[in-house]
């Protein structure tokens, strides 16, 4: 294993998905099951079975719309004042109409969800205004339970192949991908008529504090790949500069789940055990408090759960030590930590992109299409923000029955074959050397760079010196890059969209000139949020070689949002401390 | 420019006593995220061939003979 072979084989299909983590499987599976007679392809970068962010499972749903809950309406203004305004607001309303079909569907695929005495579903407030949290029991069954259902729609499953670019078509249409194996560096052609990315985040963008490369927040699978594949095929990508910045386990750097310990009486404090913020839902203005706290004399700041009863403690330590990070229990078990005795030591991630928390993604309207004719993205890599795992779902859903509807429409688009030969040789450069730099000092520096000076707040100056070093490691990248097996060609490949990533996160950062959505993009030579000149999208795309941004218009909302309302997020500070 | 062999502690463990790879099994190999697992060649047992673990656990959870352990690596410990 892992000797590189020359090989190139081709497959024809009606729809490719790409990504087998949360949003891919469901696409595939809703595609078959809208249109039988389709030949659906899932090709995933490591094994389907246990791929993406949620490869152990997820402990609840963030996002949940259930009727006698909440409504589509509530949702809909809720992530419109969270995300500061920038929403087109259909596709996240089209999302909270149609979650609650998808939590029935899994539900009948054995995933449980939590009920009360009643036989109700049992959500929990953890948002500002609405209540949305819902529990899952047997949340480390999600992969298994997806992975029967793909099987039973006969999906066609390829491990192990990761796509490095997009086919365009002559009439400019997505007409398939190209990707290489991760075992032995053979290609693999696929042509489709429609393609979905579901790619999942940008999360090896920053440097964990740790120094570990695979330490990071996200899968470190999900290298941004999407993004970059996106940015080459000429889609375009909203809101870069909208950073994804999490709370988290300092260290272990897991999740702290207020989520799951908030509706038990659980929050975050400081140093002197204070509770500093009204509401542990993460938002950029959230993250500006949380951030606040830590540089001030009060810092650092602290999961707290040790005023409960030992029981409460240690049940939310049961369902947090289980399911998303399981390895979490082990971590605080080497440190002497118990949740009912210490407050736990907290910290912020490293930068990221992520529309499953916060709103940097593809762009895509509500049919999950992307700018692309034929190509459409979902998950946490497309632009509906804070969509967590159940919107991975439901937009996943959506694009497979509109993505395999579109393919029955039209032939497969004629694309140049000279793409092809193009692609090979510069996947396959760093195989030619048998001098130079390995993958993983390339990767330390990009993203130790990041972490000097991408990383919020955010200063011109520094983000220019940024740009002129990415470019010296660009140039080092692209000359001396050296992959000695499949597996380094692997990583050389994430490397490439790593930077990427990193270049779009400056460009991107530099061309908004105001803050907004908190820390995620707070730049100190423009402190304030300007709405006058910048209440819209950013779009970032590639425009002859030439990575440019522009402004797009926020589509006029659908549900209002009255001018005492628009500033909820920014009233979370706690002002008299007891 | 000469390539170096920096020694690194690896977090994942594997029991050789318990681990059936010489009879077959690909298991954790095969489930990996990050793929970092292999079958040695020498010893006919899985063993972790690259340091970039996410300490996620699927290969200890999957494997049938409970011969994996998953450690936090060193860095974060
Ligand atoms: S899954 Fe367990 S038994 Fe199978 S190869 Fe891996 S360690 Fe060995
Ligand atoms: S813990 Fe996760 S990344 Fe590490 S070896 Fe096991 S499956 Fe692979």
């Amino acid at each position: 294993m892992d000797d590189l072979r020359a090989g190139l084989n081709e497959v024809e299909c009606d729809l490719l998905v790409i990504g087998g983590g949360t949003a891919g499987p469901m696409a595939a599976y809703r595609a078959r099951k809208k249109n039988p007679n389709a030949k659906v392809i899932l090709l995933e970068k490591a094994n389907v079975k246990r791929s993406g962010a949620i490869s152990m499972g997820m402990d609840g749903l963030n996002n949940a719309v259930i009727p006698g809950h909440s409504t589509p309406e509530q949702y809909t203004k809720e992530i419109t004042i969270a995300n500061d305004g920038i929403v087109d607001q259909a596709a996240v309303y089209k999302y909270a109409q149609n979650c609650y079909g998808i939590i029935e569907e899994l539900d009948q695929f054995g995933i449980r969800f939590q009920k009360d005495e009643n036989g109700e579903y049992d959500v929990k407030k953890v948002h500002h205004m609405g209540t949305y949290v819902l529990p899952m029991p047997n949340g480390d069954t999600v992969k298994k339970a997806l992975y029967r259902q793909l099987r039973r729609a006969r999906v066609l499953i390829s491990n192990r192949y990761m796509a490095t670019r997009l086919l365009t078509g002559k009439s400019g249409r997505a007409a398939g991908a190209i990707a290489v194996n991760t075992r032995s560096g053979e290609f693999l052609v696929i042509k489709a008529k429609a393609v979905i990315m579901c790619m999942g985040a940008a999360g090896r963008l920053g440097l964990p504090t740790s120094g570990y490369l695979y330490g990071t927040y996200e899968n470190p699978t999900n290298s941004g790949e999407g993004y970059s594949m996106a940015y080459h095929a000429g889609a375009k990508l909203a809101n870069l500069e909208c950073f994804q910045i999490n709370p988290l386990i300092k260290d272990y750097n897991g999740p702290a789940c207020a989520y799951v310990a908030g509706p038990f009486g659980g929050y975050t404090a400081n140093s002197k055990n204070e509770r500093f913020i009204e509401c542990d839902y993460w938002s950029g203005q959230m993250m500006q408090e949380f951030y606040n706290e830590l540089q001030s004399g009060k810092g650092p700041v602290f999961l707290k759960l040790n005023h409960l009863h030992k029981d409460t403690a240690d049940h939310i330590e049961h369902i947090l030590h289980t399911v998303e990070r399981p390895s979490r229990g082990r971590f605080h078990e080497q440190r002497g930590t118990k949740y009912s005795e210490q407050m736990i030591e907290m910290h912020i991630s490293e930068i990221g992109f992520c529309s499953g928390h916060s709103a940097s993604g593809v762009y895509v309207d509500e049919f999950a299409r992307t700018t692309v004719p034929g190509l459409y993205a979902a998950g946490d890599m497309a632009s509906v923000p804070h969509n967590y795992m159940l919107g991975a779902f439901t937009n996943g859903a959506i694009a497979g029955e509109h993505a395999v509807d579109f393919a029955a429409e039209v032939d497969h688009d004629e694309f140049d074959d000279a793409a092809i030969s193009m692609e090979q040789e510069r996947v396959l450069a760093p195989t030619k050397r048998d001098d130079g730099i390995p993958p993983n000092q390339i990767e330390y520096k990009i993203r130790r760079l990041v972490n000097d000076y991408l990383q919020p707040p955010k200063v011109t100056a520094k983000y220019e010196l940024c740009q002129a070093r990415l470019a010296e490691v660009r140039e080092d990248m692209n000359t001396q890059m050296m992959a000695r097996d499949a597996h380094e060609l692997m990583r050389s490949m994430e490397v490439a969209s790593i930077l990427d990533c990193a270049d779009m996160a400056a460009h991107a950062s530099l061309y908004r000139a105001e803050s907004r959505w908190g820390l995620y993009h707070w730049r100190s030579d423009y402190p304030d949020t300007n709405d006058s000149d910048w209440k819209c999208h950013v779009l970032l795309s590639n425009q002859d070689g030439v990575m440019t941004c522009e402004k797009k218009e926020v589509a006029p909302y659908i549900i209002p949002i009255a001018e005492d309302e628009k500033d909820a997020y920014y009233k979370q500070r706690i002002t008299a401390q007891a | 420019m000469p390539i170096a062999n920096t020694p690194t502690t690896v977090p994942v463990v594997v029991d050789e006593g318990k681990c059936i790879a010489d009879k077959g099994c690909t298991v954790c190999v095969d489930v990996c995220p990050l793929d970092v697992l292999r079958i040695s060649d020498l010893t006919g047992k899985a063993y972790m061939k690259y340091d970039e673990c996410w300490y996620c656990m699927p290969c200890e959870a999957d494997c049938p003979t409970d011969a994996v352990t998953v450690n936090i690596p060193y860095l974060l410990r």
